[in-house]
């Protein structure tokens, strides 16, 4: 059984089998929480899916907001560490966009919030021969404003929730494959916002 | 379980902290510091604390299983802080935890992160066992609380804390005023080697006869850094150099002073003749030696953890859970969170009821 869990949007947590096909899922559409459910969402999905052994644990790598996005990628890997088995990392856009490959022809985009009046934007266009969403042009934050704009008539999704089953297929693909979707680090997409201090602010005398 | 075997994750501030210890033997201490990446901006920035955890985790937890000789299926637990700390910062650790104890199907043990500071004190087998009661003086760049401390995993009360800058923070900002680096604690320290304590007579925060009724144990360094920043001014208005080390000396006696007064008078007051000190300012050395002349003075004992073990750390995470546990605690549930804000009162997070028979 593959285990994926992600925490990009709000928490999402299956099992499948290495065909494919899904063992159990269980999840929370809420943007936030994602510290207190994640433990109670992993019993679900593990009791729910039956008897056999974690071979895998997909992480999704975000984008997503910087807090929930880490608490699922460090869960993840220390349930990978407490099994002694590898990690999978899979941009969690590449699960939206196998979910959302049944829904129509051609490119499309899949949009999702990236907080501070931007989104998070990566254009697909069908599968590659291991199966795995094809991504023509990669992740970027836009204005939310200018998002149509910047799209240019191509196919939008917009994205508020994922199939943590669909991140585990797309990991499953790209293990099977020898493929590396995606590094250690997670898809930030913003540096850390902090200031360089200039002199002290002066008090007077 | 007399002697259970847990690992503790730290990850409340800037200091990723995995600890192994059996009952109250210390079996390993890893420290990873994102210090210096936050050097540069004067002061620990939250997000740059938080994408070092998650970096630094895992690589943590196979270095202190290597150096504690335990495979993870040994663990009779897994402990993790909830609080008080950065909020971003604990989530990783909370995560990482959730993650590990469902993973290995081992307990999972939530717990206070000041209360951890004074756990740590009972990983020292050399000394005789901390009695009770105590009150704990726990001074970081996080933090400044006194405490007073009746058991370890029953009782523990907030006597004060700082209404403002944390000590250390005080030392930061105050190196900054003075060009030295971060952090400011050692730098001040350096600066004032050289220095005279008395040269200038900055204020003692929330000191005086009309502040102490109301705060009597709590602290506040903004006025003392205010002060200080108005002497630099002064001297650069009259175009004289500024006496760094001077100033530096006379600075760390305020904090120093304003420390110990407050700790010795809780002790008195409250007729506990017993002080621990925790936290990472406690590696000042004048702050170390002035608590222990007064305190001999006043008839009071001083413990002092090894500088190791006062930093933060996971071992003393996992020495509050394995007392926990050999006091009888249930485990945590699964539904806890981050709390930024934890009181101290909440030494353990969440425990699970008890089952109905
Ligand atoms: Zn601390």
């Amino acid at each position: 059984m593959i285990l994926a869990v992600d925490t990009s949007l709000g928490t999402a947590v299956a099992l499948i089998d290495a065909d494919g096909a899904l063992r159990s899922e269980a999840n929370t559409t809420d943007p936030l929480g994602h510290a207190e459910v994640i433990g109670d969402l992993l019993v679900q999905a593990l009791d729910a899916a039956g008897p056999g052994e974690v071979t895998h644990v997909v992480a999704g790598m975000g984008p997503g907001p910087f807090t929930g996005l880490r608490i699922g990628i460090a869960a993840a890997r220390t349930f990978a560490l407490g099994r002694g088995v590898p990690v999978i990392a899979v941009p969690s856009h590449h699960a939206a966009a196998l979910t959302a490959l049944g829904t129509g022809s051609g490119p499309f985009a899949i949009v999702t919030d990236a907080r501070r009046r931007e989104v998070a934007i990566t254009v697909f266009d069908g599968t590659d021969a291991d199966g795995i969403p094809h991504v023509s042009a990669d992740t970027v934050l836009v204005p939310a404003v200018e998002a149509d704009a910047h799209l240019d008539g191509i196919r939008r999704i917009d994205v508020a929730a994922l199939s943590a089953a669909d991140l585990a297929r797309v990991g499953a693909r790209a293990h099977a494959a020898g493929r590396v979707l995606a590094g250690e680090e997670p898809l930030y997409l913003r540096h850390p916002d902090v200031v360089l201090p200039g002199a002290p602010k002066r008090v007077g005398l | 379980m007399n002697e259970p075997l847990v690992l503790g994750i730290e990850t409340s501030c800037d200091e990723t902290g995995i600890g192994i210890v059996r009952g109250r033997t210390l079996l390993s201490n890893m420290i990873a510091s994102s210090m210096d990446e936050h050097a540069r901006y004067g002061g620990v920035v939250p997000e740059v604390a938080a994408r070092a955890h998650l970096e630094a985790l895992q690589p943590s937890i196979d270095a202190a299983l290597a150096e504690a000789g335990v495979s993870l299926h040994d663990l009779d637990a897994v402990a993790v802080t909830s609080g008080p700390g950065l909020a971003g910062a604990l989530m990783v650790g909370v995560g990482a935890a959730k993650g590990l104890a469902v993973s290995l199907g081992k307990p999972l043990y939530a717990v206070n992160h000041l209360v951890g500071h004074i756990a740590a004190d009972i990983l020292t087998p050399e000394s005789e066992p901390l009695e009770y009661p105590t009150v704990a003086l726990l001074v970081s760049g996080g933090h400044t609380s006194l405490l007073h401390v009746r058991d370890l995993t029953t009782d523990v009360e907030l006597l004060g804390e700082t209404m403002d800058d944390a000590a250390g923070e005080a030392f930061d900002k105050v190196a900054r005023l003075l060009s030295l680096p971060y952090p400011g604690g050692p730098e001040i320290d350096r600066a004032a080697a050289d220095g005279d304590p008395d040269a200038i007579r900055f204020p003692r925060g929330l000191s005086k006869a009309s502040d102490l009724a109301k705060h009597r144990y709590d602290f506040s360094f903004s006025g003392l850094k205010t002060a200080v920043a108005r002497w630099v001014e002064r001297c650069e208005a009259d175009g004289i150099p500024v006496p760094v080390a001077d100033v530096a000396a006379s600075f760390r006696e305020a904090v120093v002073d304003v420390l110990v007064t407050k700790a010795l008078a809780a002790c008195t007051d409250l007729g506990v003749p017993r002080l621990l000190l925790g936290g990472g300012v406690i590696a000042n050395r004048r702050l170390r030696e002035v608590a222990l002349s007064r305190a001999a003075a006043a008839g009071v004992t001083v413990r002092i953890p090894p500088l190791s073990l006062c930093t933060d750390n996971g071992a003393m995470i996992a020495a509050l859970a394995a007392e926990l546990i050999s006091s009888g605690r249930r485990p945590s549930t699964l539904a806890f969170g981050a709390d930024s804000t934890l009181p101290v009162t909440e030494i353990q997070v969440a425990e699970r009821l008890a089952e109905a028979s």
